[in-house]
């Protein structure tokens, strides 16, 4: 029988949740590194039982981890992220010029295709490619080069490059965002890149249309349609059918547009889910009720989703990286909490429950369906 | 030998107990104990110093006979009582947080 493997990061360590297809009865394995900040964990579309694994601590900084036995046991491969040339500058929170420093991996993608290929987005934001299984690792300069790099800044969370779509039909094309400057699209394997953020207005910035300085918060697409993506940004829930040339805004009904993450329907493109969240000073939902809310319509309409979700008196965040989906006959949808909560829904989201209630911190969630 | 006591994580990272016992290549310094660390436990590299820059990490610390050495030159002769194993060298997090 099929199953699913929930990847889980936390601020204390992974942990991994499995279950048949039912996904009734879960294994909860971990804390895998205890004690470390994991950003986030991702298996290889070509090869399951490759995962890797982002591993930091503000002691003892940035190690990667890479299992090959589906997560039973690990082994600590290359950390070191050197930024190509001389870094330069980019702007500190005052204005003033900062120099570039590696802080942390916030996300790992590893290719359609090669399990020994994997890319990383990082603090302070850069891309850095491995072609030997996470050894070694080399920075595609070419974004941070492109032009505008001097003048970007840090979101609140750090300046991090957080978002890495790879195009399943178009190998060349790779769609990327950072926090806070945007998105950036390269089509030719990433060796050069351009801003990607038309349609974007942010209040928070001067000109509220800028070619970069959006606090782009997630980017999602689905497999079958690489040309539409969707958006969480800072405020607003967008859209793009061009791949990321231009972005309208499908916020509709929603009662706040503020939120971190998003995701879609494993077999509906138009489904689309979103977890507002109050403001970016309050980081919790709206009315202490934990509601995802669900378009069947690429956005614009937009349901509540709150069966099993606590509706009063829920005062959690979900970031960027921790709502995933798995690719059942009947849609998963699963999102962790920072109050150490994983939620799923073994039926498109119209029913959740807990998984596991008392993790510590959420950070990401990936999910696996294997044969 | 060099006695070297490790934090609990890099115990785990290393899969290693509490002390490992190093031999260090010419006298014994906090750069000959860490590059003698790094080589056998090759999963520490960056851990405790910054792998490009080999300056030490800003919340490590490096104690022995109940003194902060970490300001000291990663090249200044560790004290006797260490290079002579009777007295360990603590890699230390540093306190920090509430």
């Amino acid at each position: 029988m099929s199953g699913v493997r929930v990847l889980v990061g936390t601020r204390k360590g992974a942990f991994v949740l499995s279950a048949d297809g039912k996904r009734e009865s879960w294994d909860v394995a971990g804390p895998y590194f205890a004690g470390w900040e994991i950003y986030h964990l991702k298996a290889s579309p070509a090869e399951p039982n490759r995962i890797y694994a982002s591993q930091t601590s503000g002691w003892f900084g940035q190690v990667v981890q890479r299992s090959d036995d589906g997560g039973l046991s690990w082994q600590p491969v290359g950390n070191q992220f050197q930024y190509e040339g001389v870094p330069g500058t980019h702007q500190w929170y005052d204005g003033t010029p900062h120099p570039w420093e590696f802080a942390r991996v916030w996300h790992l993608e590893p290719s359609v295709t090669d399990p020994d290929t994997v890319y990383a987005g990082v603090e302070d934001a850069a891309l850095f490619r491995s072609q030997d299984g996470g050894e070694s690792w080399q920075e595609l300069a070419g974004l941070r080069g492109h032009g505008s790099g001097s003048s970007w800044q840090p979101g609140a969370g750090g300046m991090c490059l957080h978002t890495i779509i790879l195009d399943p039909i178009d190998a060349a094309r790779i769609t990327i965002a950072i926090s806070a400057a945007g998105v950036f699209r390269s089509d030719d394997a990433g060796e050069t890149w351009r801003p990607a953020n038309k349609g974007l207005r942010s209040g928070a910035i001067p000109d509220d249309d800028a070619e970069v300085g959006h606090c782009v918060h997630h980017i999602a697409m689905h497999r079958s349609r690489p040309g539409v993506l969707y958006m969480q940004k800072h405020w607003d829930v967008m859209r793009s059918d061009d791949g990321a040339e231009s972005w309208t805004e499908v916020s509709g009904n929603l009662p706040t547009d503020f939120g971190f993450a998003i995701d879609v329907h494993a077999h509906e493109p138009e489904t689309v889910y979103v977890v507002p969240i109050t403001s970016d000073s309050e980081h919790f939902p709206p009315e202490g009720k934990l509601r995802v809310y669900r378009s069947r319509s690429g956005g614009n309409e937009w349901e509540p989703l709150t069966k099993g979700l606590p509706q009063a008196n829920c005062y959690v965040n979900v970031y960027r990286d921790a709502m995933a989906v798995d690719s059942l006959e009947s849609c998963g949808v699963y999102f962790g909490t920072t109050g150490g909560q994983v939620y799923a829904s073994s039926d498109a989201g119209d029913n959740w429950a807990p998984i596991v209630r008392d993790l510590p911190s959420v950070l990401s969630v990936e999910v696996q369906t294997l044969p | 030998m060099i006695r070297v006591v490790l934090p609990a994580h890099l115990r785990d990272l290393a899969n290693v107990g509490r002390e490992v016992t190093l031999e260090t290549a010419g006298p014994a310094t906090q750069r000959s104990v860490i590059d003698a660390l790094e080589a056998t436990y090759p999963m520490l590299k960056g851990t405790i110093r910054d792998p490009l820059t080999q300056k030490r990490r800003a919340f490590v610390r490096f104690f022995a006979c109940e003194e902060d050495l970490s300001h000291e030159s990663p090249d200044v002769p560790l004290p006797e009582e260490v290079s002579t194993g009777k007295e360990p060298f603590f890699v230390v997090g540093a306190m920090a947080g509430g």
